[in-house]
């Protein structure tokens, strides 16, 4: 009998602990998500680009989680340059010799391409600051959501000559705009390829100057990170993992990163705000 | 002078109680001994057997198309590597005995490019890879059902993944009209990417010629229409409801 009542008594206590576990957690979950929907701005939100807006229902527009320059854009002028190391997470990427990966050798890439294009007086926000991995619509929100800036997605590849690096832009997109003037999100490319294709052309110079075997223009491929992105957008792919030590990776480093932002500094005249003035790109 | 005649009498029946309990134990441990390992070969031999027979209905399932020799033989344009420039596709003239039907056509020659080329540094796509279906639509939208090997043996690359696509492209363009463009799945499913960088939400061109608008007039590439990625959303593949996401 008394170890019925010791029983029933902590089976109270118990179950109080439960309920008031699940109230903190209800109460922690709705204020979380309170935050989030306040923390949710459109990605349209820009004046000059309603281009870059999402249709509803795509349920993917984020806001930036980088640090968020936009306020400080000068109208007109090209200032931002929203930086992507690939993959990261879970997601090595390609995978080389002397357990050489993708994800890690972008970000170390990233930190001297950010470097150098903060030299050419260039704001930079980054899609990802550690080993995550952020999806791919959550990388192109970053973008979207930055006025008057480009997007540069860093990648090596697991094949190709080593000690080269080519550009690309996204592959031909159909014309996207519908009658009120949005264009679907899975499309948001599609006004920018003639500036993504400038951009890309002005990097790939830059960087077939100082790697020899490059191409000497900006090759297409239907990328799916660029797809998704609305502004001036470009992936710079290094050759390759497979490279016999890292140090020739590491030594790739400095002047692809040179490359990339005086190829982004020479592209500044070439940039239009589409959609400002009739100016289309 | 009762209970000392008892005793005798108790005494052999205890004795031939313990001898048929120790006698059938003895036969239990010895019928164990004997068909423990007969149980467990005939287990052995029935799972060899329902494996073989898994493995069967596999290869009869993913067995290439075979060719038909009373088919004409023709000179079937497959595109690999280029010996000259690994990062370019260069057009390697074989001759097959081709199908007229334009889906035992296609997989024919998109086995003969998964085979790959004589030399294997050239090959597009990985050698482990098998095509498990195609189909192609009213609309000439040719649907290759890849398995996962595809996407999880293929170089990951930007350059690796889009010479894969566009040599199959480029070879359908080549030797099936009928096709007009591609769309790949990995195991029946609709993939993101091949393998992290190159688009498989939407379909590729192959034969996109009078008719068909352009698809960016801004942005033409200087390297060849095969293989662009069209959107999910051109009139014609929201038509089928293939490539939505």
């Amino acid at each position: 009998m008394l170890l019925d009542v010791g029983n029933s008594q902590r089976l109270k206590s118990v179950a109080l602990c439960g309920l008031t576990i699940l109230i903190v957690a209800g109460v922690g979950i709705a204020l979380a998500s309170q935050a989030t929907s306040q923390t949710q701005p459109p990605a349209a939100a820009g004046t000059s680009s309603s281009a870059s807006s999402a249709p509803a229902g795509q349920g993917t527009t984020r806001g930036p989680t980088g640090s968020a320059p936009s306020t400080q854009a000068v109208q007109g002028g090209l200032n931002v340059v929203v930086l992507d190391p690939a993959h990261g997470g879970t997601d090595l990427g390609a995978r080389g010799t002397g357990g050489i990966q993708e994800s890690e050798i972008t970000m170390e890439f990233a930190a001297e391409v950010r470097r150098a294009l903060e030299q050419q007086g260039f704001q930079v926000v980054q899609t990802r600051q550690g080993n995550e991995n952020p999806s791919f619509d959550d990388r192109s929100a970053i973008a979207n959501a930055q006025r008057n800036a480009v997007f540069i997605t860093l990648h090596i590849a697991s094949t190709g000559l080593p000690g080269t690096v080519r550009v690309y832009v996204n592959s031909d997109l159909p014309a996207a705009a519908s009658a009120n003037g949005f264009i679907p999100w899975d499309r948001a490319q599609a006004p920018y390829l003639g500036l993504s294709r400038k951009l890309g052309n002005q990097v790939q110079g830059m960087l077939t100057q100082r790697f020899k075997g490059s191409p000497d223009a900006a090759e297409t491929a239907a990328i799916r990170q660029l797809r998704t992105t609305a502004a001036p957008a470009i992936a710079v792919e290094v050759s390759s993992v497979v490279v016999n030590d890292r140090a020739d990776l590491d030594h790739m480093a400095p002047a692809v990163a040179d490359a990339i932002a005086r190829g982004a500094a020479a592209f500044r005249p070439l940039y239009i705000i589409p959609g400002a003035g009739g100016a289309a790109p | 002078m009762i209970q000392p005649m008892a005793e005798p009498a108790l005494e052999p029946a205890k004795e031939r109680w313990k001898f048929w309990v120790t006698a059938l134990l003895v036969f239990a441990v010895v019928g164990a001994a004997i068909f423990v390992p007969i149980l467990r070969k005939r287990m052995k031999r029935a799972q060899r057997l329902q494996q073989q027979s898994e493995e069967q209905a596999r290869r009869e399932l993913i067995q290439p198309v075979p060719m038909n020799p009373s088919d004409p033989r023709v000179k079937a344009k497959l595109f690999w590597l280029s010996d000259a420039d690994n990062s370019v596709l260069a057009p390697v003239m074989v001759e097959l005995p081709l199908s007229s039907d334009p889906v035992l056509r296609s997989k024919q020659v998109l086995n003969t490019l998964l085979a790959g080329p004589v030399d294997v540094e050239l090959r597009t796509l990985p050698p482990d890879a098998v095509l498990l279906a195609l189909y192609i639509l009213s609309d000439g939208t040719a649907i290759a059902d890849f398995s996962e090997a595809l996407a999880t043996s293929i170089p990951s690359g930007i350059a690796s993944e889009q010479l894969a696509v566009d040599s199959m492209a480029r070879t359908l363009e080549a030797n099936v009209p009928q096709v007009k463009r591609l769309k790949i799945l990995i195991h029946g499913q609709e993939a993101e990417t091949l393998a992290g960088h190159v688009d498989l939400t939407g379909t590729f061109a192959v034969n996109l010629d009078a008719g068909q608008a352009p698809a960016n007039p801004v942005a033409a590439p200087a390297a060849g229409k095969a293989g662009a990625l069209l959107t999910p959303l051109t009139p014609v593949s929201s038509t089928v409801k293939l490539t939505q996401r």
